[in-house]
């Protein structure tokens, strides 16, 4: 399934949120993906999400796609909305 | 064949394997695994991840309680990257697939990543790239830690390459027996290295500033330390020459051999004492065989080295003991231990760490007065030692008079501390600076009221005067001995010391230099002290020189503005 998220923390998704990303993607068995741009990456990586330079006000979609991935899905937005517990 | 020009640190003709150290920036080379052994190969990256993970861990605890929790976070984003699939998965798929070891994989994986990295225009992001660098630098050296050879363990003989050799490294070549000669990216004529390489009389070339990047483990390599060049992969035509070359060298030194014993005196009939620089580990046989006029230069610091505390009484009264007896009924000069403050460190007593510029810093006597328990300890031994009674005491580093008359404040305070223990000081010896700040240089006739002689080490103070760090690969060109700024100090120290009638020598790197030398001497320097593998060598040339023709040429360059003239003056006069 995909999502389609706007990055709301003003710091965007630097090494910390992009951490967060990766532990909570590694949690699922299904694939996790995050595309930006043409960029695709493997949201279980941390090098990968940092790659995608993704600052405040940039669109991502996340995909997951696997036996768990509404789960995933679910428990990856949450991240976003709460903005990482930064602010 | 590729043809490198470097300094020449010490003579002599090696050919053979290169060997090379790894350093920081150590080199990958892609090496094929075996399909039998891959699983063992991916096994070994695993312990290396394992490993990096604890290393995390520990560094994460010192960090905690030295920076606090804001900046143990970095450590956490580490941990990430080191379980990052980008590591786990496909380094350990390139090793499967494609059958290469573990290090190219990752640096594999690492170029490529950065290399995406680098295409991130928002410099906040781009600039992560470095904490994936920092941990695929540490997971690679967890990996060829256990890969390294070292040089105690070496099975053939070697040229070792390197981009710098520590301590440590010199002390592994010396007893492995199996290193021909070596090169490296950093140092000139003066470094340790190089006088390391000279008093185990190997073939050396320093200063390369790349070479360890482009010479590959195993490759063919001639190093000759005459011309201070290095050829990697020669043509069978140009090893054969140096063969020959090196069996010139050969019979050359044989003819050296008959000089043994024989007085270094001028062509004219001008004696000079020619005395030997020696180390607590130099071979005792090979210094009585040379028959020198005595030792000019006992290095005692190598007491010190590789240890956690410093040598008792006991074990230095051997140690200077064995070197009196040795050389008998000749001079001995023993230098007082010239100590930097991270080596003090090491010995266990609070030293200064990581100074920005150790050669202007806490070294030689600065730190004996700031430790005078060592200077104690050193002292009583040398009294101990001075049975034959043919020891000088020395001091470096020294540029105030208050140093000398601290010294000789000890000097009475530990000769009255040995009559209390039943030993009573007989034999006296001279007490002499080494000098080599030009403050001790300048002020020398005001020394010379305190002390019985000196020694000019020129190594250092050719540093000093011409503020040039020998060791910095920027300006090592700069550092000249031939510079008249140089040369005119020397003569100061000279004549003060003739005026009051005492005895000048010259222990540096400039006694043994054979055009340099000749200066020396016809400036009037009484005695040379030079490296043991270069005594005959000096002997030979001065035996072959008049002493009217040299003094007569000293005198002239003195007046000279510029070291090219004063080269071409020396040739002229040697010719």
């Amino acid at each position: 399934m995909k999502i389609t998220i706007k990055i709301q923390n003003t710091l965007g998704i630097h090494a910390r949120p992009a951490g967060m990303i990766a532990n909570t993607a590694s949690e699922f068995e299904c694939d996790v993906k995050i595309i930006k741009d043409s960029l695709e990456i493997n949201a279980k990586s941390i090098m990968g999400i940092m790659m995608l330079a993704a600052g405040f006000g940039s669109e991502i979609e996340v995909v997951t796609n696997g036996k768990d991935e509404k789960e995933a899905s679910v428990a990856i937005n949450s991240l976003f909305e709460k903005k990482f517990d930064e602010e | 064949m590729i043809i490198k020009k470097g300094v020449a640190a010490s003579i002599g003709i090696a050919i053979g394997k290169a060997h090379i150290i790894k350093e920081d920036n150590i080199l990958i080379k892609q090496k094929e695994i075996p399909k039998e052994k891959i699983k063992a190969e991916v096994k070994r990256f695993k312990d290396a991840l394992d490993k990096t993970k604890k290393d995390l861990d520990k560094l994460k605890k010192k960090i905690l309680t030295v920076l606090g929790r804001q900046h143990a976070k970095l450590i956490d984003v580490h941990h990430l990257i080191l379980k990052d699939p980008l590591i786990t998965k496909e380094v350990t798929k390139l090793i499967v697939e494609k059958g290469v070891n573990a290090e190219f994989a990752l640096s594999r994986v690492l170029d490529k990543t950065g290399a995406d990295f680098e295409k991130i225009e928002d410099e906040f992001f781009y600039e992560r790239k470095h904490d994936l660098f920092d941990v695929g630098k540490k997971i690679i050296l967890n990996l060829v830690r256990k890969e390294i050879t070292t040089l105690d363990k070496l099975k053939e003989d070697v040229i070792v390459v390197a981009h710098n050799l520590y301590p440590s490294d010199t002390l592994h070549i010396r007893e492995s027996h199996k290193v021909l000669g070596f090169c490296m990216d950093l140092g000139n004529k003066t470094s340790h290295t190089a006088i390391f390489a000279q008093s185990i009389g190997i073939p050396a070339v320093v200063g390369l500033s790349d070479i360890s990047h482009q010479i590959n483990q195993g490759d063919n390599l001639i190093i000759d330390g005459e011309q201070g060049v290095v050829i990697i992969s020669p043509t069978e035509e140009v090893v054969k020459k140096y063969k020959e070359e090196k069996g010139r060298l050969c019979e050359e030194e044989s003819y050296f051999q008959r000089l043994k014993g024989v007085p270094a005196v001028t062509r004219d009939g001008h004696k000079v004492t020619l005395m030997a620089n020696i180390d607590s580990s130099s071979d005792m046989k090979d210094l009585k065989d040379l028959k020198t006029d005595g030792v000019g230069l006992f290095r005692t610091e190598s007491l010190y080295m590789n240890r956690k505390s410093p040598p008792d009484i006991k074990e230095q009264k051997a140690a200077y003991l064995s070197v009196a007896k040795t050389v008998s009924k000749k001079t001995i000069i023993i230098r007082t231990a010239d100590i930097g403050g991270d080596k003090v460190a090491d010995l266990g007593i609070k030293g200064v760490k990581d100074e920005e510029n150790p050669f202007m810093g806490l070294r030689g006597i600065r730190l004996f007065i700031k430790h005078p328990d060592m200077l104690r300890t050193q002292l009583k031994a040398i009294y101990r030692a001075n049975v034959e009674n043919n020891i000088k005491i020395m001091i470096p580093m020294v540029s105030s008079l208050s140093e000398i008359q601290f010294v000789k404040e000890v000097c009475s305070v530990v000769k009255n501390e040995l009559a209390s223990e039943g030993f009573i000081v007989e034999n006296d010896p001279p007490l002499g600076i080494m000098v080599e700040t030009p403050a001790a240089a300048l002020t020398v006739d005001a020394f010379l009221n305190e002390i019985d002689f000196v020694s000019i080490g020129t190594n250092d103070l050719v540093q000093y005067v011409l503020a040039v760090d020998r060791m910095n690969p920027y300006v090592s060109e700069l550092y000249d001995p031939y510079h008249p700024a140089v040369l005119r100090l020397i003569n100061v120290v000279i004549q003060a010391a003739q005026k009051k009638g005492k005895h000048v020598s010259v222990c540096g790197e400039m006694a043994s230099d054979p055009l340099a030398m000749t200066i020396l001497i016809g400036l009037g320097v009484n005695s040379l002290s030079v490296p043991m593998k270069l005594y005959l060598r000096v002997k030979h040339k001065i035996c072959s020189v008049s002493f009217e023709k040299i003094s007569s040429m000293a005198q002239s360059v003195l007046g000279m503005g510029k070291s090219e003239e004063v080269k071409e003056a020396v040739l002229e006069a040697l010719k």
